[in-house]
């Protein structure tokens, strides 16, 4: 069908221009690093266990990288009017923003893969099980589905890039908590059954806002 | 109905007339409630005013959704203007919701403030408010900023029911110190409570109205202004 | 200069109804408003050329067409179909040429392309892709990234963008805007030869709107000009029956004296 043919073509744009300039996979992992390190020196002296704050950590150097390269993958596409290309091609505008999205969400996985090996060094813990690369997986989907919304939204204001966690992190909070519940939860020695609540939780904060921005996505991007 | 001066002016009276009743009604009519100390009994009063506040915040929220949802559907200007009016009420009402809140708990509880679940969610409900009018203020084009505003206004609407389940769920390791709604209501409060809900409802409606107007007489100058070249 | 079949243009071709028809086309942003009630109709294989002063409202006009705006009142026809229901169908058809390049300077000419292509479902586009490169001379230059490309050769690559899809419609927004008088000819001429309008090319003949403040090359690729200032038609006629040396003069009186 012609209409995911045209969102992998987008998310293949956007994966070779990134892999040629690598501008958004940089800045994100840069500043997920000094995050880290800077959380690292706030808590030190005052938490007995560092174990206790990582999962906190995590999810916020994971929302602050991924909130800065939502900005630049539509900025990317304002500075250049390129998002008219897009608009002008015989395909539903809900193709663009699921290739957008899956481009974004492609981005921040890589990122909290390269990530998540520098954490486990720091804090000393064992991250890379399947259970919370899934936990990681579903935080991360909630993240681009309602990010990339915003973020057309937010490059097209007065604001550009500032405007985006303003408008993002009070509708991000569940995903937020339920992230740090999870992580934090797994380290804690329970299993994912154990949390099935908080599970569904995210899984239907996924669907429910992808749907809502499927349906809403139209009169984000036409005049 | 915007157009009607009289019937405006008579509901305004009507509104004005109301609040002073369910002003008696709470600090005069209501009964004490039993078993608190002095200053608790006066302070339980309040809650004639920051239950219907934090009802109508609300309320205004999702008048201010539903009136988006009608724009991106019609695309007539009315009712993104009547999602900004519900909008504005929406954050006076929330501020003297949470307000309210506070100089209720500190001779309740001793604190002015709690991380109880619904405050937490009412905090977030603060800044998703706080957060549409940043929005609005950030574009110029009326046409954008109605959609975008309408848009926003969806996303934040439908994310309080669950964040409020998030947090909720979060806090249960800790026990709820203090829960809100201890406060039974006796058979000899309800008419006060009952009515005030009204009168503030009424209230609502009729600055609703008025603010409406304002917003309507503004795109007219706007739109003169526009015509004449100014 | 131009022969073929669409000279007579500035009226509906026999075969039926218009290409492009806007009835009483309105837009306004907020309490602006930008294009006033528009009536106009463009004949298949018709070039219709509008000038007009900045602030008119040409690009308005050809973002409507291009559907990348709605009206805000009138109704658009292309191909007989309402624009507002049949929106991503006649975008298959349409092809556009904007003074943005709507390129990505990141990939390279032909990555650009095939994105393209796919985005339109086209299947095999390899040897049109390549034809057209030819045509336009970047065929040396395919596999170079956009970056590298001077503004003359990026519109070119935006023109061969544009005809991938053997358009029935094609939209110009000023496309020699940045252009030296020198890349803006050679435009213009592969423009005319491209779109299937110049003598020798038995191409197809495609409908053109083009929007455009020089008045010399405008009327050469015209059939029918118009002029639309504040929002309004105020002047329409055959090409043929002006020469530049009539229209400048005209087009000023028009606009109040701020032409080119």
């Amino acid at each position: 069908m012609n209409y995911w043919r045209a969102v992998a073509a987008i998310l293949w744009k956007d994966v070779r221009a990134e892999l040629r300039t690598k501008d958004i996979f940089s800045s994100m992992f840069v500043f997920a690093v000094l995050a880290v390190v800077v959380f690292n020196f706030a808590f030190e002296l005052r938490v007995p266990d560092m174990r206790m704050v990582a999962p906190g950590i995590i999810w916020v150097a994971v929302s602050f990288a991924g909130t800065l390269g939502l900005n630049r993958a539509f900025v990317i596409e304002q500075d250049r009017g390129s998002l008219a290309g897009l608009l002008l091609a015989p395909v539903d505008r809900s193709a663009i923003y699921f290739g957008k999205m899956l481009g974004n969400l492609l981005f921040m996985l890589v990122v909290e893969a390269v990530l998540l090996p520098l954490v486990m060094l720091f804090f000393n813990l064992s991250l890379l099980t399947w259970q919370h690369l899934v936990v990681l997986l579903l935080g991360t989907v909630g993240f681009a589905t309602v990010g990339t919304v915003f973020s057309a939204m937010a490059v097209n204001t007065r604001a550009r890039e500032v405007l985006l966690p303003i408008l993002l992190f009070p509708v991000l909070v569940p995903v937020l908590v339920a992230g740090v519940k999870m992580t934090g939860g797994l380290l804690d020695g329970q299993s994912l059954a154990e949390m099935g609540n908080w599970l569904r939780l995210v899984v239907i904060y996924d669907v429910g806002f992808a749907l809502v921005a499927y349906l809403t996505f139209d009169y984000v991007v036409e005049e | 109905m915007i157009r009607s001066d009289l019937r405006l002016t008579i509901l305004t009276v009507l509104a004005g007339a109301g609040m002073v009743v369910a002003i008696l009604f709470a600090l005069v009519w209501a009964p004490d409630a039993v078993g608190l100390t002095r200053p608790e009994t006066y302070a339980q009063r309040i809650i004639y005013f920051h239950v219907p506040s934090a009802w109508l915040s609300m309320l205004a929220f999702g008048v201010t959704t539903v009136a988006g949802i009608s724009y991106l559907v019609r695309g007539q200007r009315r009712w993104d203007s009547l999602a900004l009016s519900s909008a504005e009420l929406g954050i006076v009402f929330t501020l003297a919701a949470t307000a309210s809140g506070s100089v209720w708990a500190k001779p309740a509880w001793n604190v002015w403030w709690t991380w109880d679940p619904r405050l937490t969610t009412y905090t977030i409900v603060i800044l998703l408010y706080l957060s549409y009018f940043m929005l609005r203020s950030a574009i110029e084009d009326p046409g954008r900023r109605a959609r975008f505003a309408s848009v926003y206004g969806i996303f934040a609407f439908l994310s309080v029911p669950i964040t409020f389940f998030s947090i909720r769920w979060w806090r249960t390791i800790h026990p709820v110190l203090f829960d809100a709604k201890n406060f039974g209501l006796s058979a000899g409060m309800r008419p006060a409570f009952f009515f005030s809900l009204a009168a503030f409802t009424l209230l609502y409606v009729v600055l609703l109205l008025h603010r409406l107007r304002l917003e309507m007489a503004r795109e007219e100058v706007e739109a003169l202004r526009e015509q004449l070249g100014l | 200069m131009r022969a073929g079949p669409g000279a007579d243009a500035g009226r509906a071709s026999s075969a039926g109804r218009p290409m492009i028809e806007l009835r009483q086309l309105s837009k306004a942003f907020g309490s602006k408003v930008v294009l006033r009630a528009l009536d106009l109709s463009v004949a298949e294989g018709e070039s219709l050329v509008i000038f007009g002063p900045n602030g008119a409202g040409k690009t308005t006009l050809i973002r409507i067409l291009a559907g990348l705006s709605r009206p805000s009142a009138g109704t658009v026809y292309i191909g007989g179909l309402d624009l507002r229901t049949h929106a991503q169908g006649i975008r298959r058809y349409l092809g556009v040429v904007s003074h943005a390049p709507l390129l990505y300077e990141s990939l390279t000419a032909e990555e650009n392309l095939r994105f393209f292509a796919r985005l339109y479902g086209l299947e095999d586009a390899e040897p049109r892709l390549s034809a057209l490169l030819e045509r336009v001379g970047l065929a040396g230059r395919r596999g170079d990234l956009v970056r590298t490309f001077s503004r003359g050769m990026v519109q070119r690559l935006a023109i061969v963008r544009a005809l991938l899809h053997d358009p029935l419609v094609l939209l110009l927004d000023e496309p020699d805007t940045g252009l030296d008088p020198q890349a803006a000819e050679m435009l213009h001429a592969l423009l005319a030869e491209v779109s299937g309008r110049s003598g020798d090319q038995p191409g197809p003949m495609r409908t053109i709107v083009t929007v455009t403040h020089h008045l010399e090359r405008g009327l050469a690729m015209a059939d029918r000009v118009a002029i639309l200032v504040a929002g309004r038609l105020v002047f329409q006629a055959r090409a043929r029956d002006l020469t530049p040396g009539e229209f400048r003069p005209l087009y000023e009186r028009y606009c109040g004296g701020g032409g080119r």
